[in-house]
């Protein structure tokens, strides 16, 4: 007996849903827009450019005690959080202290460091620094910038080849799907104020590589449906298509979302945000190449007929069948 | 029906042994490691220790033992970013300059009358002289100076522009000498650079350029940022001056021609320089620590020949006047001129302790660092955080595995358990393939292998699906697997390929620990299309014809 996610032969009427899936599609990506705006997004040093040490003792964490420590140091704004895992020790006890950037371009000077670090360790000898990481306001700068041209140049490139490979009404669609996933991750990350670095970005164009893996293998189908059934109507070869692929979706989401679970359980606090951004990414992405791609298709129709000028009339390609 | 050319599956077969043959050395990380650092050991000149030969029989020679690089995130070590101040070295070569215009307007001197150097931006040089209607003669004279520049972009330009307004000739570097002046800035940086971590014996450290004035540095296995920063950090400019004024006031305004720096061991005191140095240290040949007559810490250095013959004249000519050893604008000592030095050897005594006498020489030995640096970003990361990492990225790892292989034999029975083989492979491929490039593995970079894992199945999915939907309709088992090969393959294709777009991408933006996962995300995503087409189809045909089955269950 095999494990079947969905039965054979499925032909639920996805499509019956599009106007509600729209407007849910809309509202979370008004609602995740107002998040950013509202809220902003919680920078790590990446983009802000500062300090952020990570401290390990055996003694338990005093954010109070090292607030003080810290504070006639004179370093502006300091922010000192635990950090908790299950894969910690139980006598690992870790914090992370976050110095705001100090004046110029460069990184934060080492004297600063040691100050602090002297500052620290006087407060629990047993502390030790399993991390030190420092960026200048003027790469920080910079990286913002490679963010957005990588986020916008991955986007730009998936618009040619969906266009090249399909037609420019699944382009669109499916390009519409990936700023749909895009926003709904910037927006569950400035809503949950989860940390938003170097490695978000590249979690977020990970999301888009799967997000588009999931829409170009409905589309695939479509097209391919679409020659087959020359006089259904659009909404219906959709169903059709969707049906035909769900088995599959829900396998590679399934097999996918396992292998994120263990990741995001078993693989430390360090990379948490970036594995939760890709788990979040591959629901949401799953999600929306059968809504939002669809949809957008559907609203934007599809030339049925591509062989043959549209002027040239009713005498349509035989020769393909 | 089912064919599969010989040919082909020989070559299959012959990826796949030649991939985990290249991945195994990684099972055994620890003694490969000590076995390829005894080589490297060897080949430097190392004398054959007992310890090497213990680590050199660690591992068999005749196997492959390229391994997986592991980031600074998972090695511990430190990352700098250094920017080159690039417009630092202008000054100096224009400031090489002055001589040769000196003397060549003199030439002239019945036209243009007296010269005289004014201040000027640092990367100028402005001359004033007293008669200004031999400006023009004075401009001729001084481009006849320039030289062409020798490089694929300057053709046909030379190294100086020369203008004069009024009274005043000014003297700036050419756009093109400029560019050359930077490239050249950049390979001698990067080159000193590597000299000076090599001498400090830290292993396979990265030093590359970025983008026209930047350097990337990492160091695994260094105590700290700060370490490096020390080591790599310091100019070690040494030059050897005319002193004009042993003695001046700290506020004294030198003249354009002269500078004022500090000495090393008498806080108050000034020295008034030439500006123009009699010899640099890019004459140095070799630099030793060691102890001079009096038993206190020195450096000793030699000099080139063409470093020695100038200092020789130089020496010779001013008997009885001091001259300055200058370090990074500090006078280190400015004795006076006994007898001609014409050996080209010399010894630098101060005020520093043996310590700074050993690190002094090292870096003098390498050379100086034609420019400053300014440090954008910094990273130390301890090697604990880097094992815990490992340990974690492990254990989540087999834990996806596992999940993965479960849920596609309950999905797929017999055909999930071929897709589970060549995922055992895929993941071998990846590490043959690192191993193979040297490629680094990044914490992203594991959690990429673990998306992989997920990920990977789904060319595997999408052809047994396929097959299932065939099964329904076409003639018998055989055909209903070579259609489902067939039919699935476009969309496994776009799928990938628009995947494999976005590894593209964020390799080239992409910097540190986000370049190491796109670089394992791109492997992924070659390796998985591989196994999923070629390894899955061909067990499925090995099955096929040895059990010839009349119908099969997807």
């Amino acid at each position: 007996m095999r494990l079947r996610l969905v039965p054979q032969d499925t032909a639920w009427d996805f499509m019956r849903y599009r106007k509600f899936t729209l407007g849910a599609s809309v509202v979370a990506i008004v609602l995740s827009l107002v998040a950013w705006l509202v809220l902003g997004l919680n920078f790590g040093i990446d983009f802000l450019g500062g300090t952020t040490i990570r401290t390990e003792s055996v003694q338990a964490v005093d954010v109070g005690a090292y607030r003080d420590a810290l504070s006639p140091l004179g370093l502006g704004d300091v922010t000192i959080t635990e950090v908790f895992d299950p894969t910690f020790a139980a006598d690992q006890n870790v914090a992370q202290v976050r110095i705001q950037a100090q004046d110029g371009t460069g990184s934060v000077s080492p004297e600063v460091i040691s100050l602090v670090q002297g500052a620290l360790t006087a407060l629990d000898p047993s502390l030790t620094f399993a991390s030190v990481e420092s960026v200048g306001p003027k790469v920080s700068g910079e990286l913002i910038t490679t963010a957005i041209i990588a986020l916008a140049a991955a986007i730009g490139a998936m618009l040619v080849y969906i266009w090249l490979r399909f037609e420019w009404q699944f382009a669109v669609g499916a390009v519409a799907a990936l700023v749909h996933d895009i926003i709904l991750t910037i927006g569950i990350f400035s809503l949950l104020q989860i940390r938003f670095d170097q490695a978000t970005i590249a979690a977020l164009l990970t999301v888009l590589g799967y997000s588009i893996n999931d829409t170009v293998v409905i589309f695939d189908r479509l097209r391919e449906n679409l020659i087959k059934f020359k006089k259904t109507p659009l909404i219906e070869v959709m169903n059709r298509s969707v049906n035909e692929t769900l088995s599959r979706t829900l396998m590679t989401s399934g097999t996918t979302l396992l292998a994120l679970i263990a990741l995001i359980v078993l693989g430390g606090d360090v990379i948490r945000g970036f594995v939760f951004a890709i788990l979040w990414g591959v629901i949401v992405g799953t999600y929306s190449s059968v809504y939002v791609a669809k949809n957008v298709v559907l609203l934007l129709g599809v030339d049925r007929d591509p062989q043959s000028p549209s002027k040239a009339g009713t005498q349509s390609g035989s020769s393909e069948a | 029906m089912l064919q599969i050319a010989l040919w082909k599956r020989l070559s299959i077969l012959l990826v796949c042994v030649i991939g985990l043959s290249l991945a195994a050395p990684n099972l055994f990380y620890g003694p490969v490691e000590r076995h390829n650092d005894a080589i490297t050991a060897i080949e430097r000149g190392a004398i054959e220790t007992p310890e090497l030969t213990e680590a050199l029989a660690g591992w068999p020679e005749f196997l492959p033992s390229g391994l997986v690089n592991l980031g600074l995130d998972l090695r511990g070590g430190a990352h700098l970013l250094a920017e080159v101040q690039l417009q630092d070295v202008y000054a100096g070569r224009i400031d090489g300059y002055w001589p040769e215009v000196r003397d060549a307007l003199r030439g002239v001197r019945d036209q243009v009358g007296t010269i005289r150097r004014q201040d000027s931006a640092p990367d100028a040089l402005r001359v004033r002289i007293s008669n200004p209607e031999g400006m023009q003669v004075a401009v001729n004279t001084v481009r006849a100076i320039a030289q062409p520049i020798v490089s694929l972009s300057g053709v046909g330009q030379t190294d100086i522009d020369v203008s004069g307004a009024g009274d005043i000739l000014t003297v700036t570097l050419s756009e093109a000498e400029r560019a050359a002046t930077d490239d050249r800035t950049m390979q001698q940086s990067l080159e000193i650079i590597r000299r000076r971590v090599d001498e400090a014996g830290t292993r396979e450290p990265t030093i590359q350029r970025q983008g026209t004035d930047r350097i990337l540095i990492q160091v695994p296995g260094i105590g700290s940022a700060q370490e490096l920063k020390e080591l790599i950090g310091t100019t070690a400019r040494l030059t050897f001056h005319p002193v004009i004024q042993s003695s001046v006031a700290a506020d004294t305004r030198p003249d354009a021609d002269q500078l004022v720096h500090p000495t090393m061991d008498e806080p108050l005191r000034y020295v008034l320089l030439e500006r123009s140095p009699v010899v640099t240290g890019d004459d140095l040949v070799d630099s030793q620590p060691g102890f001079d007559q009096n038993g206190l810490p020195a450096v000793t250095f030699r000099f080139n020949p063409s470093g020695a013959r100038k200092f020789g004249v130089y020496t010779a000519e001013n008997i009885g006047s001091p001259f300055a050893i200058v370090l990074d604008e500090e006078v280190v000592t400015d004795p006076v001129i006994r007898d001609a030095i014409t050996g080209g050897s010399g010894q630098i005594t101060g005020n520093f302790g043996v310590e700074e006498a050993n690190r002094l020489s090292i870096l003098l030995r390498a050379g100086a660092l034609p420019a400053e640096m300014v440090f954008l970003e910094e990273r130390t990361i301890g090697p604990e955080l880097g094992q815990d990492s490992i340990d974690a990225g492990q254990i989540a790892s087999l834990v996806a595995m596992a999940a993965v292989v479960v849920f596609m034999v309950l999905s797929y029975g017999l055909f999930g358990a071929f897709a589970t083989v060549a995922l055992g492979i895929n993941v071998a491929l990846i590490f043959g393939v690192l191993s193979l490039i040297g490629g680094t593995l990044t914490l992203p970079g594991i959690a990429g292998i673990v998306l992989t894992i997920g990920m990977a199945v789904d060319a595997n999915v999408l052809v047994f699906e396929r097959i299932r939907e065939e099964l329904k309709t076409a003639r018998g088992p055989a055909r209903a697997i070579e259609l489902g090969y067939e039919k699935a393959l476009s969309a496994i294709i776009d799928a990938n390929i628009t995947t494999f777009i976005v590894a593209v991408i964020l390799f080239t933006l992409g910097s540190g620990p986000v370049r190491g996962f796109a670089v394992t995300l791109g492997i992924g995503i070659l390796t998985s299309v591989f196994t999923a087409i070629f390894v899955t189809r061909l067990l499925i045909v090995f099955w096929f014809e040895r059990r010839r089955p009349k119908t099969i269950e997807v």
